[in-house]
């Protein structure tokens, strides 16, 4: 061991850094970052050092994670999840409110949106809770599973931040589903949902409910709430096949398009580099999600399965959902392009999700041998 | 067994990780299927929708044309000044936003209440100014500050100036912005798309109805526009062609005199080329300055304007009816020659009075003129000569002699909304009034008539008019202001009345003897004391309206009891043998004309064919009597 630190040099220390780095995943992690990069040019080049920063750090985060192993990720899944919990419930009680919003807690030095770090919390306690039922969960476990989810999730809908609570549950219920929740009672679920829309509709908020109507109706205020849809769907459906050349935008440097630089950015992109833009960016998300299912399946444990799945998971949550609302045909509630939308907060939550894989990845035999 | 339970739990697993995989995938596909719907087979329409974003047709107004008097004196033209203007539908709260701009620019109590005047007056979507003329200091202050105030911004407007403020105001008129009924002119001359952008119409005068000549062709900028409507840069232009220019049959020198000669009195001059009806001065005081009206004129100087006794919105010279008093005679003479009622030679004893189905109508002059013929009658304007001819000649024919002469009727100048006065006649009696035994005319009625008094209500456009077609032997040209208009593009110039509109073929020894007549009452006559001294000779005749038989609407009873003092009139035209120029004055409440219209006219005159300019108003002559009287 000791000989380890004298001439083998540069090549070993590399090496070294780079051994707990899966290639694919990282290769397409690359090209995704190199398209943002592209994009934030375009969309608001002056933002463009910060958010290069931004990928640094990110990238600091995701290559720590890499290194930790799973079970001590398990170790970690019930402090971070009760941390997280209590900064929920202390927004609730001494939040800042933005935007008619009560999501930020002031800690003095800085200000941090919790709810943020639910996203990864959450599929992290609860693959802890399946592991430690082991082989066939009863259905008792399921319903304590729906609890722990609720709780913050109900937390962070009442804030209101719609977008991020959606997240929030998803990434829980994705654990679950892994963890082999039936059928049967998914479908039950779904139609009880169904039943229970009516009510729903009632308790959500006024500007909740204008951008549900807007999505089916968009035109009855075209100046108004229907503005964001209309302009990015113009922006997208004359960016052509082809698109009208990266920074040619005319929608985008026009400034038609609101938000342009965090969650309408696709717009951006889809108007200046067209329909064949789209299909690379779509491949590059599956490519992506494809290699973060594929290690979910060889992984070791359990825990590392359903982490791993959940995790992969999120990413098509929040390309799906993005690009769907941006296109017009989901509701405009406030989820970020993964890895691409500016925004250090959610740039570092996505790393994470990303080093973690890493590190699932490369554990992966531990014990099985 | 626990091997193979966890084997079987894994194959479970990868299972759901299809399952997972397989939901990734068509929900990836329904966003490819909807990319490809927008952006290939919708790709037309949003291409076009894009582009409307994108490019704005922003009209160019063009430059108004220019007004300038005869000798190309400049009494209307454009200078362009920035503009602080409010799109009130682009934004909130116009109070907050208001007092925001009142940070960074001087902005007056009277600069927001015209905009609030304007606000309630303006077409959806307008810019409204609310400040103009703002300096090179405020216009870069605010671009500093500009991304703060969506919906507003700096613009370089052109401006209508009035060099010479409230000179020639009733002639010149003003411009004020477009209101509704403007826009229903526009649509009738179908000028609606000309007019895209142009926020200001002719309200009165020659800009009232020169307004579609004066206007131009309006350009047009195709711009690439922001989301907030802001121009990025231009990507095409179609230069606007500037509106044509009015060169006026008015000389603004003598024009200026005129207005001068009444101080601070209140009354209309119109003084008229004979050869040519061309209008060398048009006056009407006291004067407003239009220069008001084109910012949008603030409520109390509005109020001011139209509640003053004064009454300065009124163009006296069109719309103010006056009976003619003794300026009437020498059209009745003529009247008389020329139906053979009277030969010149022929005279009356007068005794002072006339009785007349036992009504006692006086002359002035006690005990009367004694003998008294057609030169005597003028020189002194006896009052039993023309009792006696009215009679002869009987209502209806002096009614169609004077209609000839354009009394009591429009005289077709051009400026909009002239009044028609009143030219008595049977007819006219059975129409104006309701009641049967109104609706009869009686005999004793038109003894008066012969007088200029009872039912006449002239225009003082209408009796110069009459004077200047006397000068010009019978010869009838419809008078006007603008001599010719300039085409912009081609020079090209378009005369306006170059030609007679009939000739009344009067015998010329008949106009000689009231020629002969009038020069009498400048030299030895009612004039002498104001031409005493002139070196030219000089036709006129003085007249004094009784002000408690005013007719016309502008006129309300309220205001003429304050001062019931007679108008005074005057008509005259000069050099006698060959004139050059016709006029006719009304001095309101100045008593006789000889003592407030008479002297006026000297110094018009004076000017025009001497060159000599007074030094100070036309005198009261006090002492001046009408020696007939009326």
């Amino acid at each position: 061991m000791n000989h380890g630190f004298s001439f083998v040099g540069v090549r070993d220390l590399a090496r070294r850094l780079f051994a707990p780095i899966d290639l694919p995943l990282m290769m397409i992690t690359g090209l995704l970052v190199l398209l943002a990069i592209a994009m934030m040019g375009s969309a608001s080049p002056e933002r463009l050092n910060s958010q290069l920063l931004n990928v640094a750090v990110a990238l600091v985060v995701m290559r720590v994670l890499a290194q930790i192993p799973p079970p001590r990720l398990m170790h970690l899944a019930v402090p971070i999840y009760l941390v997280g919990l209590l900064l929920l419930i202390a927004v609730a009680l001494f939040g800042d409110v933005s935007k008619g919003a009560r999501r930020w807690l002031n800690l003095g030095f800085m200000r941090a949106q919790p709810s943020e770090l639910m996203k990864i919390a959450m599929p992290l306690l609860l693959a802890w809770f399946f592991q430690k039922r082991e082989a066939m969960p009863r259905l008792r476990d399921f319903g304590l599973a729906a609890v722990l989810l609720l709780l913050p999730v109900a937390l962070i809908a009442r804030q209101p931040d719609l977008g991020t609570a959606l997240l929030v549950l998803a990434a829980g219920f994705y654990v679950i589903f892994f963890a082999g929740l039936s059928w049967k009672i998914m479908a039950g679920m779904a139609v009880a949902a169904l039943a229970a829309a009516p009510m729903a509709w009632t308790l959500l908020h006024d500007y909740q409910r204008n951008r549900i109507i807007t999505l089916f109706d968009p035109e009855k205020d075209p100046l108004g709430k229907g503005f964001h849809i209309i302009q990015s769907t113009i922006a997208i459906g004359s960016g052509g096949i082809l698109g009208k050349g990266w920074r040619e935008g005319t929608q985008a440097q026009l400034e038609f398009i609101p938000e342009r630089h965090t969650d309408f950015i696709f717009a951006v992109y889809s108007e200046e580099f067209g329909l064949l833009g789209n299909g690379l960016l779509l491949t590059l998300y599956a490519l992506l999600i494809g290699r973060g299912l594929m290690i979910a399946a060889n992984a070791a444990t359990l825990f590392s399965r359903l982490l791993a799945g959940a995790i992969t998971m999120i990413f098509f949550t929040y390309a799906f959902v993005n690009m769907g609302m941006v296109s017009g045909i989901l509701p405009v509630v406030g989820v970020p392009l993964p890895l691409v939308s500016y925004g250090g907060t959610a740039l570092v939550t996505l790393f994470s999700g990303i080093g973690i894989l890493m590190s699932i990845h490369g554990n992966r035999m531990l014990v099985q041998k | 067994m626990e091997f193979k339970n966890s084997q079987e739990e894994l194959e479970r697993f990868r299972i759901r990780l299809a399952v997972a995989g397989g939901f990734v995938l068509v929900c990836f596909s329904l966003l490819l299927a909807r990319f490809a719907w927008l952006q290939v087979i919708q790709h037309d329409y949003y291409q076009t929708r894009a582009e409307d974003n994108r490019i704005s047709l922003v009209p160019v107004v063009p430059n108004r044309g220019l007004i300038i008097d005869r000798n190309g004196v400049v009494l209307a033209n454009d200078y362009s000044a920035y503009t602080l203007e409010i799109i009130p539908s682009k934004t909130h709260n116009l109070e907050q936003i208001i007092d925001g701009l009142a940070e960074l620019v001087d902005i007056q109590p009277k600069d927001r209440k015209r905009f609030w005047k304007l606000l309630e007056e303006s077409r959806n979507f307008e810019s409204l100014p609310i400040r103009t003329r703002l300096t090179d200091a405020e216009v870069a202050k605010f671009i500093a500050h500009r991304y703060r105030f969506p919906g507003v911004d700096i613009k370089a407007r052109l401006f209508r100036q009035y060099p010479g403020g409230p000179f020639a105001s009733h002639l010149l008129g003003y411009i004020g912005r477009v209101n509704d009924r403007d826009l229903g002119k526009i649509e009738d001359k179908e000028q609606s798309a000309n007019y895209r952008g142009t926020d200001h119409f002719g309200k009165a005068g020659l800009e009232q109805h020169y307004e579609f000549e004066l206007h131009g062709i309006t350009g047009f900028e195709q711009v690439e526009v922001d989301a907030g409507g802001r121009a990025v840069r231009t990507l095409a232009r179609t230069a606007p062609v500037a509106g044509n220019n009015l060169t006026l049959t008015i000389d603004a020198e003598l024009q200026r005199i005129a207005e001068q000669a009444f101080g601070s009195r209140r009354g209309s001059l119109v003084a008229i080329e004979p050869a040519t009806g061309g209008i060398l001065a048009l006056v009407s005081v006291p004067n407003y300055d239009p220069n008001m009206f084109v910012d949008g004129i603030d409520t109390q100087n509005w109020k001011e304007l139209n509640e003053s006794p004064e009454k300065p919105m009124v163009n006296r010279a069109l719309n103010g009816t006056y009976p003619p008093g003794s300026t009437f005679k020498p059209f009745m003479a003529l009247a008389a020659l020329t139906l053979g009622k009277r030969r010149p030679e022929q005279a009356i004893s007068d005794p002072g009075f006339f009785n007349f189905g036992g009504h006692h109508f006086r002359d002035d002059k006690k005990g009367g003129h004694g003998m008294v013929d057609m030169y005597k009658s003028i020189v002194q304007s006896c009052d039993t000569y023309y009792y006696m001819l009215a009679n002869d000649l009987g209502i209806d024919n002096i009614s169609r002699f004077m209609g000839q002469l354009g009394l009591g009727q429009r005289t077709g100048i051009d400026i909009d909304g002239e009044s028609e006065g009143v030219l008595p006649s049977q007819e006219w009696k059975r129409k104006r009034f309701k009641k049967p035994e109104q609706k009869k005319w009686f005999a004793g009625e038109t003894i008066s008539i012969g007088i200029g008094q009872g039912y006449n209500a002239y225009t003082p456009i209408q009796l110069a008019q009459a004077t200047a077609i006397l000068a010009n032997n019978g010869v009838v040209f419809r008078p006007h202001l603008v001599k010719f208009v300039t085409d912009t593009r081609s020079g090209e110039r378009t005369l306006i009345e170059p030609r007679p509109i009939r000739d009344l073929g009067f015998k010329t020894e008949h106009i000689n003897e009231i020629r002969r007549a009038m020069v009498g009452v400048n030299v030895e006559g009612t004039g002498a004391r104001a031409f005493a001294g002139a070196e030219y000779t000089s036709a006129g005749k003085t007249g004094t309206a009784q002000v408690y038989s005013l007719k016309g609407a502008e006129y309300k009873e309220s205001s003429v009891r304050k001062d019931l003092r007679d108008h005074a009139l005057f008509i005259a035209f000069a050099p006698a043998e060959v004139p050059t120029i016709a006029l006719a004055i009304v001095v309101e409440n100045g008593g006789f004309g000889a003592q407030a219209a008479a002297p006026i006219a000297r110094q018009v005159l004076d000017y025009y064919l001497l060159g000599k300019r007074p030094k100070a108003p036309a005198p009261v002559d006090e002492a001046a009597v009408e020696e007939g009287g009326e």
